[in-house]
């Protein structure tokens, strides 16, 4: 009874697991050249899934970018170029669906960011850098030749010390 | 001085960064802006739920009206009804975009929780939805006498919603029409 219920237990896992195997399946399309295919791999690549934010509709399994990949699929055998077909797309769920807006005032700082950042990071490594050496140069200048005798005492005793 | 002040550089950095994810906690990432906002509602010419007609977009522009996405495969949507029927009752003019959906089950639908919608469009395809750039549903379009799309909400409207956010939008769009 027991091992019967274990067993029981087992064999759903295993259903469990083919069902998801079986639901992981997407569509596939036949194309009539492999450029367009590598078109749509391209193009769907690049445009982002509205629903499901941080997929693109390559790797979604949303209905929408069921959807979408049916429409693209289409739009490359009607002969669409790319622009077109961005286009397209644009115009009804906004620059969001690119992974690569074009650039706008609302994008701006998305494709600045990065430069600016990268700008920004080597003007405090020179400043930081110039100052140490400033600073270095500054403290040996400062000792006069009595303060440089100190040191050198004060350093031979602290090795004494050890 | 300087240099102590120095020392609270980290305590400010991170004030800032906590201030800027405390934010984000209120944001909702898929509230979008449509990109059909100030657009003229799309062309369209399909069947008419529960009908034999065709229905057009000329069919029912000419006042303000809600645009109401929706499927009785749609959880949320079934939330909605019971207050897209008050509004309905109260004269604000709902269209449905029966989106993806069975007929008979949306009829069945309607039958059983009410009908709050002047008509309801077929868009079994999705083809409409995709004009319009839906990507779920509930989804609700205002649009306005001329027919153009002039807000958009995702998600479910209630009375909280429609009292804070959506009655003044609707409110406008009367006025501006004189209606």
């Amino acid at each position: 009874m027991r091992f019967g219920g274990i067993n029981k237990a087992m064999v759903f896992c295993c259903a469990l697991m083919l069902a998801a195997a079986a639901s992981g399946v997407i569509e596939t399309y036949e194309f009539s050249t492999p450029q367009l295919q590598e078109r749509y791999q391209l193009l769907s690549a690049e445009l982002r899934c509205p629903k499901c934010q941080n997929q693109n509709i390559a790797d979604s399994n949303a209905p929408i970018a069921q959807d979408l990949r049916r429409l693209l699929y289409e739009q490359l055998e009607e002969g669409a170029s790319n622009d077109e077909i961005l286009d397209y797309m644009v115009s009804r769920y906004g620059e969001f669906v690119r992974y690569r807006p074009a650039f706008d005032r609302s994008t701006a700082v998305l494709w600045l960011a990065p430069v600016l950042l990268f700008l920004a990071a080597i003007v405090v490594l020179f400043l930081s850098l110039r100052r140490r050496q400033g600073e270095s140069a500054a403290s040996q200048a400062n000792l006069s030749d009595e303060e440089q005798q100190r040191l050198q005492q004060m350093l031979s005793q602290s090795e004494q010390d050890t | 001085m300087a240099p102590r002040l120095k020392l609270f550089l980290p305590l400010a950095l991170f004030a800032i960064l906590a201030l800027l994810l405390f934010r984000g906690l209120e944001l909702d990432p898929r509230e979008m802006p449509s990109a059909l906002i100030d657009k003229p509602l799309p062309e369209f010419s399909l069947p008419q739920l529960g009908r034999e007609n065709l229905i057009t977009r000329a069919d029912v522009v000419g006042e303000v009206a809600l645009f109401n996405v929706w499927a009785t495969w749609c959880v949320s949507c079934r939330v909605e009804h019971p207050y897209l029927q008050l509004l309905a009752d109260s004269g604000v003019p709902i269209y449905g975009v029966n989106y993806k959906d069975d007929d008979a089950a949306a009829l069945k639908w309607l039958q059983d929780l009410g009908d709050p919608y002047r008509a309801n469009i077929v868009d079994a395809q999705g083809g409409l939805g995709l004009d319009l750039g839906v990507y779920g549903a509930p989804e609700t379009y205002f649009v306005d006498a001329s027919g153009v799309i002039r807000y958009r909400h995702v998600g479910i409207i209630d009375e909280q919603m429609w009292q804070t956010r959506l009655a003044p939008i609707y409110r406008e769009l009367v006025q501006e029409a004189g209606q």
